[in-house]
């Protein structure tokens, strides 16, 4: 089967994808970054954060969950969309309680890095300072609700072979938090809590007792900042 | 009618305090009090968290000598995680945390001497303040070299640190059980055999230099530095089993002022049953005291002075002569001496330039063994000697491996009592029979104060930037002489 290829365009650069592929893979494959944090590649998309938010002939979408389409004129890093990237980068910030100076994913952490890359110096907002629980009743994994920013990516992502999810949303509205499935979590492999801990993007999910074992300058983004494998 | 004279904040001491001074009617010193206005709260914000994470949050105590509270902690978590105290880590994993332990020693010492210090003994104690400080040192014709050799010296050891904790400020490099690198090939010849004058060697010359440099000073001002605060107290640190200057690892040992021993050979697991903290009502920092002789004769000091005074010797060469010049002054007894605080910690930092130095030449710092566990434990606690003196460090963890208790002695608040005596010392001396408050008098109790390095805050504060206040009041508060000076 033959695959049809459109040509679209982002911030004047022509680029070309396979007609279908999210605008988030499309730009990709072209060299150039959109940032997520909810999305990840190989799972439904979700478009919970709009952090990927672009203009897509002229209106505001997300990356994630639209498709790229012929002729497609998409802005991406125009002070616009930063702008809109940066408020919602600082909205997470004062909504949870996220102290990186003494967080394990701190320097791996891409909620981190994006700040770093839309050069939030402190938040516009008032702090929250909200009082959330460390779950720590897990034998392999810690679930640090101060940290969690509800992107869904474990939900979706860390499954048994019967395709049972893990982890869920319990309670609702801004009460809303994570929850292990305790039967199932009993029985996690180490494999598994790994997985966890990396699919999440911040420091809510941490494997017990191995903390701080990557020495600064090996960690994810000590030398470059996020996105940077992708841009050309 | 008594009166009441208040100095705050003292200048260039890390963080502040304010002292007040209370006069009584015919203007004698009724009392002295050394206040601590900080109240840090790093006990209760550690509750809760996972205690893998305490070296990392708690170092945040201080942005001077973080690397203090990484390794006391760390080594708390030692005991927790199995893997003992002393020898119980890999060779790589201790040797490493020596380097950083060192390596922040030599860095702390050689700021407080050069950078806080020093433009006190070279510019004279009672020098205009706008000219007493570290700025002025590079700005002078004759001082210039002195100035950049002290920053040179602090910059090498930040670099160790930078290479054995992964930052110069706040790193992570000790964790429960180990470290989480060794030195490379690369790094270790970057610190032995970098240009000059950024290498180990220039290190141990520049440090010998210094402590020249004091003894200079000392012989053309004995009088002065001999007097300006002396008293008798108990001496307490962590000293090597066999009797060396051990500033990582030890057993504590506490002498009184005659030398005679109170207790030597004790682990610090059991620190409690010597130890106890007071609280007193006017002060947020509590008082230790050494629980076999109680509250009122249990005081002690710690730091530089405390640790010569309690060790039998240096185990590096051309510190261990120094070592000795320093012991004949005192007859080999205890040096009561406040300003030769100054002193110990300059044969101190040659110490650390010595063991960096040493260390950097052993092949374990390459080692890939460096974590180890044994069987977990509730309760662990881990001594150091900070540059200021011994550092207690004390946490038990719940069942889910959270933290539930933490009790934390700072080096500061081992020197509670002393830094009060002293400034009551200095008070008595200068202060009797005054009523206004004069430059000279004020920066008096400044310097004596200073000797301990205090970590008011531990927190860092800009150089130079905060002012001195002095308040003088009557029985009933009213304000009869105010002064304020430097910016
Ligand atoms: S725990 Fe992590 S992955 Fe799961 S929802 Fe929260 S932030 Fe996302
Ligand atoms: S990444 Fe697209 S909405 Fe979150």
């Amino acid at each position: 089967m033959s695959k049809n290829f459109v040509e679209f365009i982002i911030d004047g650069k022509k680029c070309m994808s396979e007609e279908g592929k999210y605008i988030i893979d499309a730009a990709k494959d072209n060299g150039v970054y959109i940032p997520t944090l909810c999305n990840i590649e190989g799972l439904k998309p979700k478009g919970a954060c709009r952090i990927c938010s672009v203009l897509v002939n002229g209106r505001p979408m997300t990356a994630c969950t639209t498709p790229v389409t012929s002729g497609m004129e998409i802005e991406n890093n125009i002070a616009q969309i930063e702008g809109i990237r940066k408020t919602i980068i600082e909205a997470l910030f004062v909504e949870g309680n996220h102290f990186c100076p003494s967080c394990e994913k701190s320097g791996s952490c891409e909620l981190q890095a994006l700040a770093y890359k839309y050069k939030m110096l402190v938040p516009r907002f008032p702090f929250m300072f909200p009082i959330r629980e460390v779950d720590a009743s897990n034998p392999k994994l810690i679930k640090d609700h101060n940290r969690c920013i509800l992107c869904k990516r474990c939900i979706r992502g860390i499954r048994d072979e019967n395709d049972r999810s893990y982890f869920a949303f319990k309670k609702r509205g801004h009460e809303v938090e994570i929850n292990i499935n305790h039967e199932m979590a009993n029985k996690m492999t180490d494999r598994l809590a790994r997985e966890s801990m990396d699919i999440c993007p911040v420091g809510a999910l941490l494997i017990k007792e191995s903390g701080f074992r990557t020495p600064i300058g090996q960690r994810k983004y000590d030398h470059l900042p996020i996105g940077s494998d992708i841009e050309k | 009618m008594s009166k009441k004279i208040t100095i705050e904040p003292i200048t260039r001491v890390e963080g502040h305090g304010k002292v007040t001074i209370k006069l009584d009617d015919q203007n004698n010193i009724e009392q002295t009090r050394l206040h601590i206005v900080e109240f840090r709260g790093f006990e209760r914000f550690v509750q809760g968290r996972p205690y893998w994470e305490a070296p990392v949050l708690v170092q945040r105590l201080c942005g001077i000598c973080p690397v203090s509270h990484h390794l006391a902690a760390a080594k708390a978590l030692d005991v927790i995680v199995g893997a003992g105290t002393g020898k119980g880590l890999t060779p790589t994993g201790e040797k490493m945390r020596r380097l950083m332990h060192y390596g922040q020693f030599f860095q702390s010492h050689a700021l407080h001497f050069f950078h806080l210090s020093s433009p006190d003994f070279l510019f004279g104690f009672d020098a205009d303040p706008e000219m007493r400080n570290v700025v002025a040192l590079t700005r002078s014709e004759e001082f210039r070299e002195l100035a950049i050799q002290g920053v040179m010296m602090r910059k090498f050891g930040q670099e160790v640190i930078r290479l054995t904790a992964g930052k110069k400020i706040h790193g992570t490099g000790a964790i429960p059980g180990g470290i989480n690198k060794n030195l490379s090939p690369e790094e270790r010849d970057f610190l032995l055999k970098g240009d000059d004058p950024l290498n180990a060697r220039k290190m141990v010359e520049w440090a010998q230099s210094a402590v020249d440099l004091f003894k200079d000073y000392y012989k053309k001002n004995r009088e002065f530095v001999d007097h300006f605060s002396r008293f008798p107290s108990n001496h307490l640190s962590l000293v090597r089993d066999d009797g060396a200057l051990d500033i990582y690892h030890g057993l504590l040992k506490a002498v009184d002022s005659e030398g005679r021993v109170i207790f030597d050979n004790v682990d610090y697991q059991e620190y409690l049953d010597f130890i106890g903290e007071e609280v007193r009502s006017w002060s947020y920092m509590k008082f230790p005291f050494i629980k076999s002789l109680g509250k009122e004769k249990g005081w002690y000091r710690v730091g530089p002075l405390a640790r010569l005074n309690t060790c039998d010797f240096i185990p590096s060469p051309q510190a261990q002569k120094e070592f000795e010049i320093f012991k004949d002054h005192t007859g080999g007894k205890p040096n009561n001496f406040c300003l030769h605080t100054h002193w110990a910690r300059l044969i101190e930092t040659l110490y650390a330039a010595e063991m960096i130095k040493e260390l950097l030449e052993d092949p374990d710092l390459q080692g890939n063994d460096l974590v180890t566990k044994g069987e977990k434990k509730k309760e662990g606690v881990g001594l150091i000697e900070a540059p200021r003196g011994t550092l207690f460090h004390h946490y038990s963890i719940n069942d889910n491996d959270l933290i539930d208790m933490a009790n934390l002695i700072v080096s500061t608040t081992n020197n509670n009592e002393p830094m009060n005596r002293a400034v009551n010392y200095v008070a008595k001396a200068r202060m009797t029979g005054k009523e206004k408050i004069t430059e000279p008098m004020m920066n008096a109790v400044e310097v004596v104060i200073r000797a301990y390095d205090p970590c008011l805050s531990c927190a860092t504060h800009a150089l130079g930037k905060m002012p001195l206040e002095m308040e003088l009041l009557d029985v009933d508060g009213k304000l009869i002489d105010y002064k304020r000076s430097r910016q």
